[in-house]
């Protein structure tokens, strides 16, 4: 096995249980489980608050509900260590180190078919949807599936180069997203110029942002850099929300123009898009045409990246994350290796910005909370930090997971019909988050395929990527 | 203008002594797991809807009427089941997550505070709630061309027992057994574990201490303001992190102080320059003092080693 990069568990003592079922010591810990957590629940799910008409607070309790919570947790807490833990011991007792790599080349193999696989779904997305949900229904499934999936896809892409990279966290990155959308809005509001000229713009600005909140964060490491580029984003949020000449406050921005198809507008006049090409007017084809704009941009984000891995800045970045000391000894200037980090990966969220903007018509600064961040640094390091496909995979897991609680008639039947699986969106998220840290702490997709080697290309597990050190 | 500097005062101490609780949180986990417990805003936040749920309950069900008994009890409770939130949060979110990379248990901390914050959206609704003041009236400090400056009984109170819970507090770390153990495992846990320190429970020890400080800080809260919401964990959290950078991660006075300072820019801020912009100022703040000054005021410099 490998030296230091035991977890601190299998130092401690009683970790170390001998194999098989402990009936003594599960039962006791379902009960404790069932303790604690019914002392957690007992105020928040015993008893709710609410107001009654002469605006007193009252008191209404839920017993049952609570006593259903704490039975499924204690049912959990006993399926772990009945099923799971002597499953999860059998199974790491029979693999072994060379195993693991091989597992990671079959994993290899099987990514290499996917791509192309994804690629051709991605492009094909709007036929299928129109195909299987017909005309009417496929723009909720083109907007609120693909084109919000690709969003984040795009941002994840975009974060990837700052945090999977380059090892800085940033948990302020969705303030470069809000500098390209408000750009995007207010120059063509203010002068009329066009999405594709705005596009680039929006780029460049956001790019500056990056490099101007990058520069004094630059000695900071970790914990602290997170915290610094957090506080910065709520700054950014704040001078949205309170300079209220320019953004418009609270309120935001409205009646933003919207993209045309190379200056012809979606609209259902004579000189509109369906018009020209002798179609029906139908909100669809604006959909299918952000849809692709989209999905190019996302590309776009992916091709520069995997390019700039290649090249000598790209190979900074990743020499920055493993050691930055040693990258100073090598004469490896860490100011503009990190800067350029930022800018670039500030680049895409401002591209991804004014796209949100266009797309919207409208935004405020509701869209560019920290739970935004949160999000999109939850996406990048659930797909394995620096891999593209595991930020793809985690993005459409994440956000269309969200997203189609909003379909599920199901619940609506078990629950009663007004049961309202939104409000549970971001419950779940955080829930998920915590889960999949805990599940794999490096992500889904962990090995790493070096850029530089010598002879063979080969794999590498993810123990010995000292990813993120920040 | 003597009056108003100094009924800001009182009013910035009062801020500050409710930041300084929380702020011990952070920096003591961050202490002893060199981790920022992202989660420790949205566990204050917590701990102010189960003083709220326990105050009516003691009220309105049990028609307790003797405030003082009342708010000891409130607080006695606030101070356990929080402990036990945080103490459930360690176990399940943090501790699988020791000795892996540097950046899951913050990654982890994040998602837990996005729980528990929609948490108690979902189970008690997303409308602000609101109690009539329990405590009413104040002694006149200073009085002046009809300009009267204030300390009212729940400043008092809040001034009381921080003083107290600091004083606790501060006799379990510097002079009982469980003191020793956790300093000791704040400065080498491996060489404290091979002593025969339990590292592990010593952990947890520090996150249900922590997590009753926070208790204190959500009873004083509600009892302050009277208005809680289940998005009042991010702010307040940010602010008391501030705190604990500011006065020099890791220290204990250090929090205390930052907690003070951080409440007395807040309020002066507020008071002669904007209010819109008071968030701003503790950010700006934070990142001031993370990039001058990451040692903060009473902290070790940390030494980077190969």
């Amino acid at each position: 096995m490998s030296v230091g990069a035991d977890t601190g568990d299998k130092i401690l003592p009683g970790a170390e249980t001998k194999r098989g079922v402990d009936v003594k010591r599960g039962l006791r810990n379902a009960l404790i489980t069932g303790l604690v957590t019914f002392g957690i629940l007992l105020p928040l799910i015993g008893f709710q608050t609410t107001v009654n008409i002469r605006n007193e607070l009252i008191l209404d309790t839920r017993p049952w509900l609570l006593a259903v919570m704490v039975a499924l947790v204690i049912a959990f807490s006993l399926i772990t260590s009945f099923v799971i833990a002597p499953w999860a011991q059998h199974r790491a007792a029979r693999k072994s180190e060379s195993t693991s790599l091989k597992a990671a080349a079959r994993r290899a193999a099987f990514a290499k078919y996917v791509v192309p696989f994804a690629l051709g779904f991605a492009f094909l997305f709007p036929v299928f949807s129109i195909q299987f949900a017909g005309w009417q229904g496929a723009v909720k499934w083109i907007d609120n599936f693909g084109i919000q999936i690709l969003i984040y896809i795009m941002l994840g892409w975009g974060l990837n180069i700052v945090v999977g990279l380059a090892g800085l966290l940033d948990l302020g990155y969705v303030a470069f997203y809000a500098v390209g959308a408000y750009s995007y809005a207010l120059l063509s509001q203010t002068f009329g110029f066009s999405f594709w000229l705005l596009l680039p713009l929006a780029g460049i600005l956001a790019a500056f942002w990056g490099i101007l909140l990058g520069f004094p964060v630059l000695r900071l490491r970790g914990d602290y850099l997170a915290i610094v580029t957090l506080a910065f984003g709520e700054i950014i949020r704040l001078v949205l929300i309170n300079w209220v000449d320019v953004t418009g406050g609270y309120a935001g921005i409205s009646s933003i123009p919207r993209p045309t198809f190379f200056g012809i507008p979606f609209t259902a006049n004579e000189d509109g898009f369906a018009a020209i090409f002798g179609l029906e007017f139908s909100p669809l084809y604006r959909t299918i045409f952000l849809y692709y704009v989209i999905l190019c941009l996302a590309l776009l984000t992916l091709f520069v990246t995997m390019r700039l891995r290649r090249l000598p800045i790209g190979r900074a970045w990743e020499a920055l994350r493993e050691d930055e000391i040693a990258c100073r000894a090598l004469g490896i200037n860490t100011t503009s290796t990190k800067l350029s980090a930022f800018a670039i990966g500030a680049m895409f969220a401002g591209f991804a910005g004014s796209f949100f903007a266009a797309r919207q018509g409208f935004i405020s600064p509701e869209s560019f909370t920290f739970v935004e961040s949160a999000m999109i640094v939850a996406i990048v390091v659930l797909g394995g930090m620096g891999s593209a496909l595991g930020v793809a995979i985690a993005a459409i897991f994440m956000i269309g997971g969200t997203e189609y609680l909003r379909e599920l008639d199901l619940l609506k039947a078990v629950f009663g019909s007004e049961f309202d699986p939104t409000q549970y969106r971001m419950l779940l998220f955080g829930g998920a988050m915590v889960l999949i840290m805990i599940w794999k702490p490096r992500g889904l997709i962990s090995t790493r395929e070096p850029t530089a080697f010598l002879h063979e290309r080969k794999m590498i597990a993810a123990k010995f990527v000292k990813e993120g050190r920040g | 203008m003597l009056e108003g500097f100094v009924q800001q005062l009182v009013n910035g101490i009062t801020l500050g002594a409710i930041y300084g609780l929380i702020a011990i949180g952070y920096t003591m986990v961050f202490g002893i797991i060199g981790m920022v417990n992202f989660a420790h805003g949205d566990v204050f936040m917590v701990s102010t809807f189960v003083a709220l749920i326990a105050l009516v309950i003691l009220t309105s069900w049990l028609g307790m009427s003797s405030i003082f008994l009342v708010l000891l009890i409130v607080l006695i409770v606030a101070m356990l089941l929080t402990a036990l939130l945080s103490w459930g949060i360690e176990r399940v979110a943090y501790r699988p997550l020791r000795g892996s990379f540097r950046l899951a248990p913050l990654i982890s901390a994040i998602g837990m505070s996005i729980f528990l914050a929609n948490f108690v959206q979902v189970t008690q609704g997303p409308r602000p709630k609101s109690i009539p003041p329990m405590v009413q009236n104040g002694i006149v400090l200073l009085e002046r061309d009809g300009y009267q400056v204030m300390l009212s009984y729940r400043q008092l109170i809040i001034w009381l027992v921080t003083a107290l819970a600091l004083a606790i507090f501060w006799y379990v770390v510097a002079k009982t057994s469980l003191g020793r153990a956790q300093r000791a495992c704040e400065q080498d846990p491996k060489m404290a574990s091979l002593l025969g320190i339990n590292v592990d429970r010593t952990i947890s020890i520090t996150f249900v201490i922590g997590a009753a400080l926070a208790g204190v800080a959500g009873t004083m809260y509600l009892m302050y303001y009277g208005v809680i919401s289940f998005n009042d964990g991010f702010v307040p959290g940010i602010k008391a992190f501030t705190a604990a950078v500011l006065g020099g991660i890791g220290s204990l006075p250090g929090a205390v102080i930052g907690g003070l300072l951080i409440g007395l820019i807040e309020t002066f801020w507020s008071a002669y320059f904007s209010t819109d912009y008071k968030d701003v100022a503790a950010f700006s703040i934070l990142a001031i003092v993370l990039i001058f000054l990451p040692q903060g005021l009473l902290g070790r410099p940390e030494v980077e080693k190969v």
